[in-house]
């Protein structure tokens, strides 16, 4: 019974998006340029230098790859909007008398979102990796393919929770765009959108890796590539539970808190 | 001439009235920007922590490369960007109709509603960043350099213009066009980088057809590089300027076109 309540609405978030098809199409297809200009700095840099520590031209072509791989499948892109602009015009009036859990509403919806979008910029991801094919090196462990699904499940669950507790400002301002902003120019340099962040000196790693942002992006890609010891490797899932943990402990008192304060504008 | 000079200052005084308004929302806006750019400040910081040369750039020629590409950016999106990125909404929802009835240029209408007084603040910032660079290097450009510098940055920011304007007038062809506005940025990404990483079909493509690496590349140059003889400068101020011609008049023509297949949306 429950089960198909979710799965009518995962069913209702594809037709919802498949309405942007084109927008997704567009979006993933402008997003070669930036990602060919990083692999030409990258050359330039390694045929000058060799390698920078110990991340060979081929190795670095395959970390972005890899962190737009990660983004297509976990990166929320429109979420933090929707669930803003719902509770602010006043949509969620509806849902609440509904027998449904609107965090759970959600990350279905969220889930839908990724599904789709990974598929309709499939053939654009095949296209980019057919143009750098000579640079893959692909994981030589298939152990390895296991690991990377879990860290970008988890990495998924963090950067929703994320964008879920962002929007739940909505229930308190009625402008949470820039507060949205603010938090996410911290995420796109320290996720390891950029560089790899252990490029960085020690010291601001040492602090970094208390943060939630390597592991949204970073640490599933460093698990693609095979960088890690297992001892890494467990240091990096704990965090990632942690996170998960926090987020969701936070995202749930923040709905609790802010429904309570609802005044259904405009509903 | 006069008139479109009158109307302008009517906006700007409405623009800077409604930043004034709302200062803790305009203060937080200009911090984001802030960290933006702090955070490419980081990635070059990065960067030459492992390399002397990228090209033939060292690290203060490359800070002054991003500093006058956010001063350029920053620029017109002071003038500009909020109003253009409005475009598809003024398109799909047919609020177009008023500005097309005005007695005064809708291209001018549309681009010039609204002032951001925060980009303003942050091409200080990008000035800033380009001085203290031109002081690491010993540099004291002369009034010729500082001359060809400041038409640079105009021709550069009239390209910004045409880009974005040509992306958001396709919005005539295709509704839900959001993800355009994303292409803006991507491209001038590229932008950002020393043009020497760049080679081949990618070079030629995005220095002649969609001249974004020529944008910064050249005034960053013209400023950083004290040998340069005068009819250098004159060369590169040429191409710069043949660039921002063909750019803006394609954007007319295009707009044009696009206009009259505009059928309105509503009533």
């Amino acid at each position: 019974m429950i089960h198909s309540l979710y799965l009518k609405v995962f069913g209702v978030g594809l037709q919802d998006t498949f309405v942007y098809r084109w927008n997704f199409v567009l979006r993933s297809l402008f997003g070669i340029a930036p990602l060919f200009a990083t692999v030409l700095v990258w050359k330039a840099v390694c045929e000058a230098n060799g390698a920078v520590l110990d991340y060979s031209f081929a190795t670095m072509v395959f970390y972005f790859v890899g962190v737009l791989i990660v983004e297509n499948l976990a990166s929320p892109t429109e979420d933090e909007w929707r669930i803003a602009a719902e509770i602010r015009d006043g949509h969620i009036s509806a849902l609440l008398l509904k027998p449904i859990n609107y965090l759970l509403y959600r990350l279905t919806l969220f889930v839908s979102y990724r599904f789709l979008y990974t598929l309709l910029t499939l053939p654009v991801l095949g296209l980019i990796l057919w143009l750098l094919r000579e640079h893959l090196r692909w994981p030589t462990h298939p152990s390895t393919w296991l690991l990377f699904l879990l860290a970008v499940t988890g990495s998924a669950l963090m950067q929703f929770l994320l964008a879920y507790s962002l929007a739940m400002l909505a229930f308190w301002f009625l402008e949470v765009s820039t507060l949205i902003f603010f938090l996410y120019s911290f995420e796109y340099f320290l996720s390891g959108h950029v560089f790899p962040l252990d490029l960085l000196p020690k010291t601001v790693q040492s602090v970094l890796q208390w943060a939630p942002f390597p592991y949204e992006l970073y640490f599933p890609v460093q698990v693609l590539l095979e960088r890690l010891s297992t001892s890494e490797l467990l240091r990096g899932f704990s965090m990632q539970i942690l996170w998960i943990f926090l987020m969701a402990t936070l995202a749930h008192l923040l709905w609790k808190h802010g429904v309570r304060r609802y005044q259904a504008f405009g509903g | 001439m006069s008139r479109y000079l009158k109307v302008y200052a009517i906006l700007l005084r409405n623009s800077l009235i409604r930043d004034m308004s709302f200062k803790a929302n305009f203060l937080l806006w200009s911090v984001v920007e802030v960290l933006w750019f702090l955070g490419q400040a980081l990635f070059v910081e990065v960067l030459f922590s492992h390399i002397d040369y990228i090209g033939d750039w060292n690290k203060w020629q490359v800070v002054a490369l991003i500093g006058t590409h956010q001063v350029i950016a920053q620029l017109f999106q002071a003038v500009c960007y909020m109003n253009v990125t409005q475009l598809p909404e003024l398109v799909r929802t047919g609020k177009l109709d008023v500005l097309l009835t005005l007695p005064i240029d809708p291209q001018f209408a549309v681009s010039t509603k609204q002032f951001g007084l925060d980009n303003l603040l942050n091409t200080g910032i990008g000035l800033a960043f380009v001085g203290y660079a031109l002081h690491q290097l010993s540099i004291i450009p002369s009034p010729i350099q500082w001359g060809a510098y400041s038409a640079c940055i105009l021709l550069g920011a009239s390209i910004h213009y045409s880009i974005l304007f040509s992306l958001s007038t396709l919005c005539f062809w295709i509704i839900r066009a959001q993800g355009l506005v994303y292409g803006y940025f991507n491209l001038f990404n590229i932008g950002r980088y020393p043009d020497s990483v760049y080679t081949g079909a990618f070079r030629f493509v995005f220095s002649w057809i969609i001249p974004v690496i020529l944008v910064a590349n050249i005034p960053a140059r013209i400023l950083t590089q004290p040998s340069k003889a005068p009819s250098d400068i004159l060369a590169s101020l040429a191409a710069l300027s043949f660039a921002a011609f063909v750019s803006l008049l394609g954007t007319r023509l295009l707009w044009k076109t696009a206009l009259k297949r505009y059928a309105s949306a509503s009533s």
